[in-house]
């Protein structure tokens, strides 16, 4: 069977769990079948082979798992925000129009050669900070949640980090490659433009308080140094510089140093004093209430979860019980429902994920190419360990969106465009050489 | 760069697998845990999916039940209380606004069938596979409603406790605490139980003064510091007093005249420990106290399960320890014979602070020779498919003393009630043993009021203590005559059912 047909298949694969899932929100939420949900899945499916055809043209070559697995992430997600809130599943439906239009758009203008984007490589590096500093600007920006990382348009509003992410790793692939044999003898003057614009991302994402993203950011720099030099050293210092500046900043700005406090002791016996209200208030009812509400959802989940639309997620009157659940703390939500049986089934769907992306850098056969692979791979699935890791406590919570699966136009349409950039990358791997 | 992209691969699966087993340990290892934290509002909202497990007394009365309603397209079974203000503090409430209190808090395991009875997890399994609603098992409590309103009725009006139990079995009749409220107000109209009035401030209606109040004991104590003396063989009923009216402690003169429990003389002259006990002479005690030591009597205290929660089936944040209390805080001196003043805590003040319930335990132990039995109010758990899955037997928790001391003691209880102070709990034909206590509470002409008896003395079948806040008169005309309709309703057989 050619690569294009197995995407086919698995498509339609994808397309049938999404009609189940849709029509058991619906039995369990309205106790009937409705022709809205088989509507919405078939919606779904046809939006995919647009998807399809487009990538049957522009990348025939391509890895055929990675389309197939981003609907179902794309359906699983959609599923559960159409359970939260339909409004909003109509709204992220809307998004995920315009994403699968942006990355048939990239597939298309970058079909014949990707590579030139190589070129360009300080133009995305000051694209990126460029977008970065977009929201802090006044007029432009707006706050939500603690940080300021929204711009908006009128009623629009768009996230502009997660594009900006995309371009750092465009720039940090170009120039990693061409300096690679350089960096790796450690002549410290090369370093000058890697620490200039990654530094400036990372003063722009401290000072607008997205920690999840500093993560983030730091976390794809070291791994796509690593790749590019084989020096586990410049690992090893990176990190310790991170703890270093971590402890600085812990100490020094009371943000952070209260997201270590929730981390570390969630709940409190004894009241103490609660920062929200100026009140004494016990933790758990004050800066650990997002994390430990979430963390009972998780935990009401158990072992086969309560079912899709059978979880509890609100009160008898209407208020909701755990807060963001759309977008931040989407996996407390789906963890409840599907349970651990259900839940692992999704994060080895991410690792999944991972794994081809990893494989395409593998077989990637120039270093602009493979460092791009793994860039775009590793973000994927550090940005994952990030949101998730903090819902579970593994690390402190920070927030971020869960790839593919949270409700928000930016991260949809990013991520699809991530998922072009690897297609393209699959494709030309894999392509027959040409004489 | 492949031996790189492959390490990086390698880390990538290492941090999703952490993810998996994180949620592995959230949704299996931790989540009895979670489920069992009271700001847990998920819990709480998703068990109004299952049918609860009836509440019964003794006679089956049913005291909390369910309501159906459909919200949502969803069934959900909101808790109903028919006998409303009767149990209130006892059963507590489970509603979505506010985390449960009373049994509803305490067995909510098996009230939701979520403990680990295997029968349960069949049923439940089974319930859950077939999409059908779960629910609870039915606890059957030991409570008797007519003794009960009995309680609550004399307790109106006043602040107070009242507990009624058989001191063979442990078994409780009844736990009364007034003020209290009706659970059936707690889900959309608590503002209303808020504003409850009350003779004593704060009113606190949700307080269960019974197992959660501490009062001073005043002369009701004398029954811990009798046994003490007697039981450690440093005293026996004959042994002679002299009474001028006062004791000296510290150099200075400790007045009988500060009691009012006292009946008789101020100064009875020479007097044996009995007369002591039978007229409330503080002198006395306080030369018990003198001579044995606070060591001796706190040792005693201890015995009869002072300084720890009473072992009720009701939430451990309902019920308090008894014993010496410091600033607020339960204090067990550390070196009794400089901390603590001796002859004022052998009558029952210093800074004493005790439950209802653990005195209606001090009585129960002495009218059972000397064996103190658990203070239980749940009967059986029996399963939907009403099949008994639990029977709470009788529990012996020690012995306390001697059944010479018990038999001693309690012959010098007979003989306070039937020419002593406690003449108004007398019920014809009937011998009863009992302990008046009225203690100062710093407000002069303020007494919190304590009666502490069982009947009949010779073969027990009832035990009683009744104390009442902010009381202008002695136990004798207010607590005393309370204990003895509580000990009639359950000896005549009418109430027995």
């Amino acid at each position: 069977m050619s690569l294009r047909n197995r995407e086919l298949l698995n498509l339609v694969v994808v397309g049938a769990l999404t009609a189940l899932g849709f029509a058991s929100v619906y039995i369990a939420r309205q106790s009937v079948v409705s022709t809205a949900s088989l509507s919405y899945a078939a919606f779904f499916l046809a939006l995919y082979l647009v998807a399809h055809l487009v990538a049957r043209y522009a990348v025939p070559y391509a890895d055929p798992y990675l389309l197939p697995m981003a609907a179902l992430l794309t359906a699983v997600g959609l599923t559960e925000i159409y359970r939260i809130r339909p409004g909003d599943a109509f709204r992220q439906g809307v998004w995920i129009i315009i994403a699968v239009a942006v990355f048939a758009g990239t597939l298309w203008a970058l079909r014949r050669d990707y590579r030139r984007l190589e070129s360009y490589k300080y133009l995305f590096g000051l694209t990126a900070i460029g977008l970065l500093v977009l929201p802090a600007l006044p007029g432009l920006g707006t706050t939500v949640n603690g940080a300021r990382l929204w711009i908006h348009f009128g009623s629009l509003q768009f996230q502009p980090g997660e594009i900006a992410k995309l371009c750092l790793i465009v720039f940090l692939a170009g120039y990693l490659r061409e300096k690679r044999e350089v960096l790796a003898q450690g002549r410290l003057k090369d370093f000058g433009p890697l620490l200039v614009i990654w530094g400036g991302a990372m003063l722009v994402l401290v000072e607008t308080n997205d920690l999840g993203s500093a993560l983030l950011y730091f976390g794809i720099f070291l791994a796509m140094l690593y790749v590019a030099t084989g020096r586990l050293l410049f690992t090893g210092i990176g990190i310790v510089l991170f703890l270093a500046g971590s402890y600085f900043v812990y100490t020094r700005v009371a943000h952070v140093h209260e997201r270590v406090t929730i981390w570390l002791h969630p709940w409190t016996d004894h009241k103490v004093y609660c920062a929200l209200d100026g009140k004494l208030e016990l933790r758990q009812d004050c800066g650990s209430f997002q994390l430990v509400k979430s963390l009972y959802s998780v935990a009401n989940g158990g072992f086969g979860g309560t079912g899709l639309g059978k979880g509890t997620f609100e009160t008898a009157q209407g208020h909701p019980l755990i807060p963001y659940l759309n977008t931040d703390f989407i996996y407390s939500a789906l963890a409840q429902e599907l349970g651990l049986i259900g839940i692992s089934a999704l994060l080895l769907l991410f690792m999944l994920f991972a794994l081809r992306g990893m494989r395409i850098a593998l077989l990637a056969d120039d270093g602009f190419s493979k460092l791009a692979a793994a860039g775009l791979t590793f973000g994927f699935a550090l940005q994952t360990f990030i949101i998730v890791g903090g819902i579970l406590r593994i690390i402190p919570l920070t927030g971020i969106t869960l790839p593919f699966v949270s409700y928000g136009g930016s991260s949809v349409v990013a991520n699809f465009v991530l998922l072009a950039g690897l297609l393209l990358i699959s494709n030309r791997a894999n392509a027959p050489r040409q004489a | 760069m492949n031996r790189q992209i492959t390490k990086l691969a390698v880390a990538s699966l290492i941090l999703l697998t952490a993810l998996i087993v994180a949620t592995t340990y959230w949704q299996t290892w931790a989540s009895a845990g979670l489920a069992e934290k009271q700001d847990n509002a998920i819990q709480r909202v998703a068990q109004f999916r299952i049918k609860r497990g009836l509440i019964r007394a003794a006679d089956g009365t049913i005291l909390a039940t369910n309501v159906r309603r459909k919200v949502d397209g969803q069934t959900l079974y909101y808790r109903r209380y028919p006998t409303g203000r009767l149990f209130a503090n006892l059963v507590g409430y489970s509603t979505q606004v506010r985390a449960r209190a009373g049994l509803e808090q305490s067995e909510n395991a098996y009230l939701t069938s979520s403990n680990a009875n295997l029968s349960t997890i069949f049923n439940r399994t089974l319930d859950k596979i077939k999409g059908v609603t779960i629910t609870g098992n039915d606890l059957i409590l030991s409570v008797r409603p007519s003794v009960q309103r009995l309680a609550m009725q004399q307790l109106a009006g006043k602040c107070g406790a009242a507990v009624v139990m058989n001191p063979k079995t442990g078994k409780v009749y009844a736990l009364a605490s007034q003020p209290t409220y009706d659970p059936n107000l707690v889900e959309s109209h608590f503002n209303l139980i808020k504003a409850t009035n009350a003779p004593c401030h704060p009113a606190a209606p949700l307080l269960n003064r019974a197992t959660d109040g501490l009062f001073t004991p005043g002369s009701s104590f004398k029954v811990v510091t009798a046994t003490a003396a007697l039981d450690s063989h440093k005293f026996t009923p004959n042994s002679i007093f002299e009474d001028p009216g006062y004791c000296i402690e510290y150099g200075k003169r400790v007045s009988n005249a500060g009691n009012p429990d006292q009946n008789g003389p101020e100064a009875f002259g020479t007097v044996t420990l009995a007369e002591g006990l039978q007229h409330s002479i503080n002198s006395v005690f306080c030369n018990v106290g003198k001579a044995i030591g606070a060591g001796l009597i706190l040792d005693y205290a201890k015995k009869f399960g002072f300084y720890n929660d009473p072992p009720i089936e009701t939430p451990a944040d309902e019920k308090v320890p008894s014993g010496l209390y410091n600033g607020g805080r339960l204090f067990f001196p550390s070196h009794p014979s400089t901390q603590v003043d001796p002859g004022r805590l052998a009558f029952g003040q210093e800074r004493l602070g005790v439950t209802p319930l653990q005195m209606a335990m001090v009585a129960s132990t002495v009218a059972n020779g000397g064996v103190e039995m658990e203070p239980q109010v749940l009967n059986r758990v029996v399963d939907s498919g009403g099949h008994t899955i639990l029977r709470v037997d009788p529990q012996k928790l020690g012995r306390v003393m001697s059944p010479q001391t018990a038999s001693e003691v309690n012959s010098m209880m007979v003989a306070a009630v039937n020419n002593g102070t406690g003449g108004a709990a007398a019920i014809p034909g009937i011998s009863v043993a009992g302990k008046t206590g009225t203690a100062e509470t710093g407000t002069s002409g303020i007494n919190t009021t304590w009666f502490i008896c069982f009947a009949p003395a010779d073969h027990p079948q009832v035990a009683v203590a009744v104390t009442l806040e902010n009381q202008t008169g002695f136990a004798a005309t207010t607590a005393a005559p309370i204990a003895k309709q509580l000990m009639q309703a359950v000896l005549s057989p009418r109430s027995k059912k």
